[in-house]
């Protein structure tokens, strides 16, 4: 009987590795999501099963096992409330917030560990060994996820200030803190007296609190996208270092899976910003250099402003039609507008189509997600490299809320400082509409030269007001 | 201020200054309009519509001219025009000031600040108030127009029950403004079009309005200041006109626009060349007013010589009244939104603003035509040729680098391995085993997602993750009191949050994403 909830784990683990397999494809990623719940289900049950026959056994009290059911429907409750409610556009803060559960239960199960082993420790040292170290390193990741996940959900809430806060001398601090924290691990992992390895535990733990939140806070806005991905595998490594902590194998692989997940989203993104994942994480992107940066004379430079009627006439006259949504467009909303001025375009005859740069917005996907919420067909919406060599037949392309993707100054302006960037390449259609509250730089402080070329007009106001005033002077 | 505008005197000229429009784009700048009545009647503007928009309508002239701040013309001011402007006003006009010195003079006796709108200089900037590009456009335009009307064929090719139509061929020597626009006229009447230009930067400008490029066997280019043409050396005329004479002979339109700023229009097409021409070709010489690039061309006038059709018409754009006041007008009020930062109504001259200071002909008595000359805009960028070697010798650096580190993490790898393998019990390493495997698969696995499906993606790993349930779950102990129980439990109940959320927001995700039908 021992071994049925091991085979169920077996065959939950499969299924979220088909689960993550489904979602390669739009066809096949709603079966994946199902694949997930059954294996979770799959889990889940197998566990309670086991309780169940622990509680027969007498190992487990009814009433614990009432505390069980009740934590599992309570929690079940409370998440589905979570995700009924979430707008599309609060996506990220829902993930980050998600993160730091994943990291807290890693921390309460470590120290449930903790506690219910103690004391009965007749096993090897060097098991005992390995145990100890296996529970400091989860509670580590856990601790720090935790709170690396609720700054995170803080600053893209707009709770907390975006912008990076340096402190001075931060990573000095950093280095301390991971010092201090391995000290206490060669503490604990001693065999000691019970109070003071728990002392160890919880002076680690709260170390790892300050590490975790003093780490997302030095990191920006613009770069939130890498830290939500970055928390996502460290919640990955918190639920595998559960299962080593548990020998439970299923743990193991769902967190590897996980880990492995976030890390190459994070991958993905640093590469996408040409930049260097560690200089992501150490933070403080966009507040030294960016000021002094253009080094063309400002008095030169002047842009057009246009009015939403002309560009109304524009997309009426046009043939092919980008559109380059940015975080700007989730802030205003402006995704329904967008969404009813492509079907007239459409309608039209006019080809319309949408550019995501893989940082736009403030998670990975963020903003195929906000475009699919106003119901927009996923063949339009394209990946920067599918679309970067039509920009040049493009009649014209509208920049909604978008900045630094749009740059030139990352292709040839070896003193930006978003050089190097991959961006996309929207100044070489024949006419780009950028809509924009004011003149003001956009996140990573740099200014835009693509703003005053010949052929870009700017649409100044709200993305939802300009986009709604495009979309009356199209039904006129 | 008061801005004036009157009917144009010079004869034929239909064009006018404002138009509707325009005027309450000057109004909303803090101007006021006054205007002859009927001055835009030939370009069909009626006195009603300019009322409309806010202008006041005055029936006579000399009243417009003497309350006027600011005048508003088409062509430089002729007759009494300037002596009954007001002492000390301003002026907006096509001037020609090097042909114009009279009333060049007179304007600086009388103290009145000249703008030309043919002294807009050629940079980027200045592009929306370049009132001679806008009317060479029109004329490109009408210039095709013209010949279509004297042309005695389709332009377009046609296979018809009745026969075959060839379709025309059309020959546009120069590719500027009016060059181009002619292109683009002729190529959508159905024509096929070939274009000449010495400058060889052009050629792509040319193919995208769809015409063939001609291109000599020749290394020289023709590009001079300002994106102007230059005069070329003896060889290269030599073989441009081998060139003309064996198309002539060949096309049916001709469409020349060259011109050299500040010389005569160079002659390209000679009477032979004319000679040897298909009876009913047409030749539209948009060069006319400087001498013409054929020579048989007389300006003004439309002349039949040994059957084709020699059209000279200086006054193109004004032929398309309309649409040139429109253009010229927004060009003038494209400036005056430059000259009134504050929108107050008030001429600001800014000497030190390189487009005004290029445009002002005549300021507080002065003649300021011609301006000092500005360095050329545009550089051309040779600079990164120069650069490349330094990168790449970075690089070469940065990979004996890389494969130094990878070496030291190889060696770090195999020593923590020995040891683990030397210290940990069998069953950690098991537990490894799994663990390293389900890192490759998920490697293997996420790289698969489309991009489009990471956040998604984020979301269903959010959930799995809840997986760490099944620890909670497994450490509830036999008292479900003791703080290790307690722990579990409250461990179960967050990740059960994270569980239903995960799973159920992404199911939210999914099926909004939807192909389209």
């Amino acid at each position: 009987m021992g071994t049925v909830p091991q085979v169920a784990w077996l065959i939950a683990a499969v299924c979220f590795i088909l689960s993550l397999g489904g979602l390669s494809r739009h066809e096949s990623a709603r079966r994946g999501n199902f694949l997930g719940i059954v294996g979770m289900m799959l889990a889940i049950g197998a566990a309670f099963w086991q309780a169940i026959e622990s509680e027969l056994l007498g190992g487990l009290s009814q009433s614990g096992l009432s505390v069980l059911a009740f934590a599992l429907v309570a929690g079940g409750i409370v998440g589905g409330l979570l995700a009924v409610r979430v707008a599309m556009t609060g996506m990220p803060q829902l993930v980050a917030i998600l993160h730091s559960f994943v990291g807290l239960a890693a921390v309460l199960v470590g120290f449930s560990v903790f506690l219910h082993g103690h004391g009965s420790s007749e096993a090897a040292h060097g098991v005992q060994l390995i145990h100890d170290i296996e529970i400091f390193l989860g509670v580590f990741i856990g601790g720090l996820t935790f709170t690396g996940s609720v700054i995170a959900w803080g600053k893209l809430d707009g709770k907390i200030n975006s912008r990076p806060l340096l402190i001075p001398g931060r990573h000095a601090i950093n280095v301390v803190m991971l010092l201090v924290c391995v000290l206490l691990g060669a503490w604990f992992i001693q065999p000691a007296a019970f109070a003071s390895e728990l002392t160890a535990l919880l002076i680690m733990l709260l170390i790892s609190f300050v590490f975790g939140a003093h780490l997302v806070m030095a990191i920006g806005g613009a770069d939130m996208p890498v830290v939500v991905s970055m928390l996502n595998s460290y919640s990955g490594w918190a639920a595998a270092a559960t299962g080593f902590m548990l020998s439970n194998d299923l743990l193991i692989i769902t967190g590897a899976l996980v880990g492995s997940s976030g890390a190459i989203l994070s991958y993905i993104m640093c590469h996408a910003m040409n930049r260097s994942f560690l200089s992501v994480i150490l933070g403080g992107f966009g507040t030294g250099t960016a000021v002094a940066a253009p080094g063309v004379d400002r008095g030169e430079l002047v842009h057009t402003a246009t009015t939403a009627d002309e560009v109304a006439e524009a997309l009426k006259n046009a043939k092919e039609v980008i559109v380059v949504p940015g975080y700007g467009m989730a802030v205003a909303q402006a995704q329904h507008p967008i969404r009813e001025i492509t079907e007239l375009l459409q309608a039209n005859g006019t080809r319309t189509r949408f550019a995501i740069h893989p940082v736009a917005g403030r998670l990975p996907g963020h903003m195929n997600v906000l475009l699919a919420e106003a119901r927009l067909p996923y063949d339009l919406v394209l990946e920067m490299d599918e679309i970067n060599e039509d920009f040049p037949n493009t009649d014209v392309v509208l920049v909604v809320g978008a900045n630094d993707i749009v740059n030139p100054g990352a292709l040839d302006d070896p003193s930006s400082p978003i050089y190097g960037m991959p961006v996309l390449e929207a100044w070489k259609a024949k006419e780009v509409v950028v809509f924009k509250r004011s003149m003001g730089s956009g996140y990573s402080g740099v200014d835009n030269p693509l703003f005053y070329n010949e052929n870009t007009d700017m649409l100044f106001g709200d993305a939802k007001k300009s986009s709604d005033d495009i979309l009356q002077a199209l039904r006129r | 201020m008061i801005i004036g505008a009157i009917k144009e005197s010079a004869t034929g000229e239909r064009r006018v200054a404002v138009t509707p429009d325009s005027v309450k784009k000057l109004v909303k700048l803090g101007y006021q309009v006054l205007i002859e009545s009927g001055c835009g009647a030939e370009a069909n503007f009626p006195d009603s519509f300019y009322v409309t928009s806010g202008a006041e309508v005055l029936s006579n002239r000399d009243a417009v001219l003497a309350q006027a701040d600011l005048l508003v013309k088409v062509n430089v001011p002729q007759g009494d025009e300037i002596s009954l402007c007001k002492e000390g006003s301003s002026l907006v006009s096509f001037v020609w000031p090097a042909k114009n010195e009279s009333q060049v003079d007179l304007l600086k006796q009388r103290n009145i600040t000249t703008l030309a709108m043919d002294c807009v200089p050629r940079i980027s900037r200045a592009q929306k108030l370049d009132a001679l590009s806008s009317m060479a456009n029109i004329a490109g335009y009408r210039a095709v127009v013209e010949a279509a009307n004297e042309f005695g064929s389709f332009f377009t090719g046609q296979i018809t029950a009745a026969g075959k139509v060839p379709p025309a061929k059309v020959l546009v020597i120069g590719a500027g403004v009016a060059g181009l626009a002619a292109i683009g006229t002729a190529k959508s009447l159905g024509a096929i079009v070939r274009a000449f230009d010495t400058r060889l930067a052009v050629k792509d400008q040319v193919k995208s309005m769809g015409a063939d490029f001609l291109e000599l066997e020749f290394e020289e280019s023709g590009e001079g200041e300002g994106g102007y043409a230059k005069t070329m050396s003896e060889e290269f005329i030599a073989a441009e006109m081998a060139l003309f004479a064996e198309q002539a002979r060949e096309v049916d339109i001709i469409v020349t626009t060259a011109l050299i700023p500040g010389r005569p229009a160079p002659e390209l097409i000679t009477p032979e060349m004319v000679a040897s021409m298909k009876p009913g070709s047409v030749i539209v010489d948009l060069a006319a007013q400087n001498g013409g690039n054929c020579k048989l061309t007389r300006p003004d006038e439309k002349i039949v010589v040994d059957g084709v059709t020699i059209i000279g018409y200086t006054d193109l754009p004004s032929r398309l009244p309309t649409q040139s006041s429109n253009l010229y007008a927004n060009n003038i009020v494209n400036l005056l939104t430059d000259m009134t930062p504050e929108k107050d109504g008030q001429l600001q001259v800014n000497l030190e603003d390189q487009v005004v200071r290029g445009t002002l002909v005549t300021y507080q008595g002065e003649l300021m035509w011609p301006p000092p000359k500005v360095a050329a805009p545009s550089p051309p960028p040779k600079v990164a040729a120069v650069e490349v070697p330094e990168p790449a010798e970075e690089l070469s650096g940065k990979s004996t680098n890389h494969w130094i580190l990878t070496l030291i993490a190889v060696v770090l790898g195999a020593g923590f391995l020995w040891l683990l393998g030397s210290y940990a019990p069998a069953e950690f390493v098991s537990h490894l085993t799994v663990f390293m495997l389900a890192c490759f698969v998920g490697w293997q696995l996420v790289w698969n997602v489309t991009p489009a499906l990471h956040t998604p993606l984020m979301s269903v790993t959010n959930a799995i993750s809840g997986i760490i349930v099944i620890g909670g779950l497994l450490q509830m102990g036999s008292d479900w009191r003791s703080p290790s129980s307690l722990l579990a439990a409250a461990a179960v109940l967050i990740a059960t949050v994270n569980v239903v959320g995960g799973f159920w927001v992404t199911h939210r995700m999914l099926a909004m994403f939807r192909k389209q039908d």
